[in-house]
């Protein structure tokens, strides 16, 4: 049975339906994304958890236990906030102490327990601190050890990395992730990064408008998006419309030539569809290989890869090499004949 | 002097003089009328040093007056701290329309500086013998609240007129401070297992309390240091400090005019001391409000 | 309805009560100086007293010299401060929050002392000095809140740029600020205006022991003379003040939207 089962939740402000529907089950120990734009939801959904808004409709189970009647305070949840939330008056040691004086722990089981944890984000030193004398990333390590410092079974962050420094962001993720692994503690975590989602988490849920589009590993979100949306969201994605050949389904036929269709393409002869292709999957190919012909209308040089922008019929296909890859017939204006393995061909569905 | 030297003197003095007229005005106005007050407290008629001034604080009249003035002080200070800090709550965080805490925020900054002579007349008109209260509470429910033993020209009387600008006073200054209390402490908290008393207890009380502090001392010396409210209400027979300092001023009533000094130095100490620990406390306040 | 709730409209519903009440009982009272019948008696009886028309005539005069008087204190300073002189700001901070720590009755106490006929400056010694040394002493604590208000427009324009460009045509200081700042910051010192203006009205203390025929001195001796009139003047001055505070936010308010 899951660890957390989330289950038809819906939530509603006013007129506004911001969560429909929503189906998830963690199991325990496991760490899940809840990725999407603003405004999908997706806090709302971790806020529900917490005991913070109450569901209009559905089922939080913990488990096995509807939680719903549960107030914040009686769920036994870590969370870590955007803002770190510490309490300004109290030093870093008594921050982290907090949920133990709470539940009326004895000191002195209290203080070898906080060292435990000030230990484990690397802050022993900083015990006396304030947090106005703290910087983000070390106020955000703090509210870490404060949330699991009471053994709590379910762990929530709420985009506890947005108001960082890029740099600090990478860092603290791959340490979180550490921490959560060997806590074993179930953990939905809230962002709005991509990037974030893809590195950190065993399963994401990809939300719009309230609803999970699409569970699935990282890998097969990436891979395997089921929706336009995912994958438009995830990654760049060049989208191809065209038509599927009458006379050998295996090509679609385009504005700028053909693409070769997996075998195991569902479609029908004729149909029109719309495909989407990564831009490293795309690679330039002599022109007599067939495949899509277009005009390099320009070449951006971003470090590791070069991306050129292509036009093709009336849609620009963007496309992404190694540069070493690239042959120095590549001009500006000048001609450019792509192809893509089969494989690398998604279906889109909606 | 060679030319670069005194073009640089020059310079300087046409810098300083943009500022000049201020310091000379601060100067002669503020700051020397106020020291000569104070040395004037450690000054025999004569000429020479003395304490004998001081030591004449704690004699009768005046001694009283200054107890009268510190309990005045401090009783419309505690009561402005709590009924001003219910206020401030009710408004800013307990549920009330967005429109009442403008309507509130802008009574409070005119109210505020309501002190002074119309302050009195409308406490007359309203708790005085014929005052409009009085009168309804005859009329209406039958109690005469004069013969309770209430005066409006005593110490209590005194006591609800103080309240009108107290009060407001301690909104502004609060206000403020508890916008800065963060929603998400009290999720944090709750997170963490605490009870809504138990935030307030171990998180909201802690961080208020410099600034709760610091309104109480302001509102101290604000009491402190008024004349005109007390003198229109109760003539000069309340002795309270300043109006005994009034009276020195007017007519030298105390027989001895260094005297005089002396209640204005001790004047200037409570007030200023207070006033030095409401800044002390609110720079502590600001410094976790970041 | 939760319980929070009802508790802070209890409140809420007795500060109205405590507030409200003494204006209301203020306005009832100046209205009762006809025996049995509501009447405006009062307010003639005051408005046609000679005595408040001269004072409050007086008040208003001094207001205006105090008002011009801090200006030209106030104004060039902070400029000068903002543009040439910042290290000194802390300084200058320091002491226009002096008159807010020590009590009016101290200083104009200082200036009996300092200024008699026996020393080097003997302001008390004539009508007009005393005047001179009461509007002194009216700047000296309305500098709080002018060098505020002052500074606030201040910082709402750019001074460094504008100076530069009045500069950079061939402007004087003088003429940069007659003809470029004060105009811009003409609102601000507006509103400082109207809280010197709100501060002298009702001002009794320093007025009364410099003998001066002012507004505050008239409404005391009312008091101690006359029943209804002085509910009359306290709503009279009651009015002055909310009016000039309404004066300030209006003001206020323009300059968020016509603000550059």
């Amino acid at each position: 049975m899951a660890f957390i089962n989330l289950t038809s939740l819906g939530k509603s402000f006013g007129p506004t339906q911001v969560v429909r529907d929503f189906n998830l089950a963690l199991g325990k120990g496991e760490f899940v994304s809840l990725l999407g734009p603003s405004g999908c939801g997706k806090t709302t959904v971790l806020r529900m958890v917490a005991g913070f808004e109450a569901p209009d409709q559905g089922d939080i189970r913990i488990e096995g236990q509807s939680v719903l009647r549960q107030r914040a305070n009686q769920r036994q949840i870590g969370m870590v906030f955007q803002s770190y939330a510490l309490f300004p008056n109290l030093t870093v040691a008594e921050n982290v102490a907090f949920g133990l004086r709470v539940a009326k722990v004895a000191s002195a089981e209290i203080t070898p327990r906080v060292n435990e944890m000030l230990d484990m984000v690397g802050l022993a030193a900083m015990k006396a601190r304030y947090p106005y004398q703290l910087s983000g990333g070390q106020q955000q390590r703090v509210a870490l050890a404060r949330a699991v410092a009471s053994r709590p079974r379910v762990l929530l962050l709420d985009e506890p990395l947005s108001a960082l420094d890029a740099k600090i962001r990478v860092a603290l993720r791959t340490e979180i992730r550490a921490i959560q692994r060997q806590l074993g503690i179930t953990t939905l975590f809230v962002t709005h990064d991509q990037e974030e989602a893809l590195s950190m988490s065993d399963r994401i849920v990809v939300m719009n408008g309230g609803r999970a589009e699409q569970i699935g590993t990282p890998e097969e979100i990436y891979n395997r998006p089921a929706t336009r949306f995912v994958a438009g969201f995830i990654g760049t994605l060049n989208v191809i419309e065209g038509q599927v050949g009458r006379e050998a389904r295996a090509f679609l036929n385009c504005a700028g030539g053909r693409l070769a269709l997996p075998g195991t393409f569902d479609a029908v002869a004729g149909e029109k569809i719309a495909v989407a292709v990564r831009p490293q999957s795309l690679r330039p190919c002599p022109a007599e290989a067939g495949g899509l012909h277009g005009i390099v209308r320009h070449v951006e040089f971003l470090g590791a890869f070069t991306r050129l922008h292509v036009s093709c019929g009336q849609a620009t296909l963007l496309v992404d090499c190694f540069a070493r890859d690239l042959a120095a017939t590549i001009t500006v204006g000048g001609p450019i004949s792509l192809t893509a393995a089969t494989e690398d061909v998604l279906r889109l569905s909606a | 002097m060679s030319s670069l030297a005194l073009h640089r003197l020059e310079r300087s003095i046409s810098l300083w003089l943009g500022v000049v007229p201020f310091f000379v005005f601060a100067f002669v106005f503020l700051i020397l009328p106020t020291l000569h007050v104070v040395i004037g407290a450690f000054t025999r008629p004569d000429g020479g040093p003395t304490l004998a001034n001081l030591s004449g604080l704690l004699s009768g009249p005046i001694l009283s007056a200054l107890w009268a003035s510190l309990r005045i002080s401090l009783w419309t200070a505690f009561l402005g701290t709590v009924a001003g800090l219910l206020v401030a709550g009710a408004v800013t965080r307990g549920g009330l329309p967005p429109a009442l805490r403008d309507a509130v925020m802008t009574f409070s900054g005119v109210a505020s500086n309501f002190a002074g002579v119309p302050l009195a007349f409308a406490f007359i008109a309203t708790l005085g013998r014929l005052g409009l209260v009085t009168v309804l509470a005859r009329d209406w429910l039958g109690i005469n609240i004069y013969a309770t033993g209430f005066n409006l020209t005593s110490f209590s009387g005194l006591t609800m007129a103080y309240l009108y600008f107290q009060i407001p006073l301690m909104v502004l200054i609060i206000a403020p401070a508890l916008d800065g209390l963060r929603g998400e402490w009290r999720e944090a908290a709750e997170s963490l297992g605490a009870s809504g008393a138990q935030y307030w207890r171990m998180v909201a009380l802690p961080v208020l309390w410099p600034s709760l502090l610091g309104a109480f001392a302001l509102l101290f010396a604000n009491a402190f240091g008024a004349v005109a409210t007390a003198m229109a209400l109760t003539g000069s027979s309340l002795s309270i400090l300043p109006i005994i300092l009034f009276a020195q001023i007017r007519g030298d009533v105390l027989q001895d005019p260094h005297l005089g000094y002396a209640i204005a130095f001790a004047m200037i100490v409570l007030t200023g001391g207070a006033n030095l620990i409401y800044i002390w406390l609110r720079v502590r306040a600001e410094r976790w409000q970041k | 309805m939760n319980l929070k709730r009802i508790g802070s409209w209890a409140i809420f519903s007795f500060a109205v009560l405590y507030f409200l009440l003494p204006l209301v009982g203020t306005i009832e009272f100046s209205l009762r100086a006809r025996r049995g019948v509501y009447s405006f008696d009062a307010y003639r009886s005051v408005l046609e007293d000679s005595q408040f028309q001269q004072t409050l005539a007086y008040s208003v005069i001094l207001s205006i010299a105090t008002v011009i008087l801090g200006v030209l204190i106030v104004a060039p300073t902070a400029f000068w401060v903002r543009l040439k002189m910042p290290r000194l700001r802390p300084v200058v901070e320091f002491i226009t929050l002096l008159p807010l720590v020590i009590p009016p009755i101290i200083i104009v106490f200082g200036y009996i002392r300092l200024f008699n006929t026996s020393s080097i400056l003997p302001l008390t010694g004539s009508a007009r000095g005393t005047d001179f040394l009461l509007a002194a002493g009216y700047a000296t604590l309305a500098l709080p809140y002018m060098y505020r208000a002052i500074d606030t427009g201040l910082r709402a324009i750019d001074v460094r740029t504008l100076t530069e460009a009045a500069q950079s045509l061939g402007a004087g200081w003088v003429t940069v600020l007659a003809r470029v700042i004060l105009p811009n910051i003409a609102v601000a010192i507006l509103s400082g205006a109207f809280l010197t203006f709100a501060i002298v009205i009702g001002e009794y203390v320093i007025a009364a022991l410099l003998n001066r025929p002012a507004f505050g001195p008239y409404m005391v001796w009312m008091g101690s003379n006359r029943a209804y009139e002085p509910a009359a003047l306290a709503v009279i001055a009651f009015s002055m003040t909310w009016a000039s505070m309404g004066v300030i936010q209006f003001l206020a308010r323009r300059t968020r939207f016509t603000k550059v």
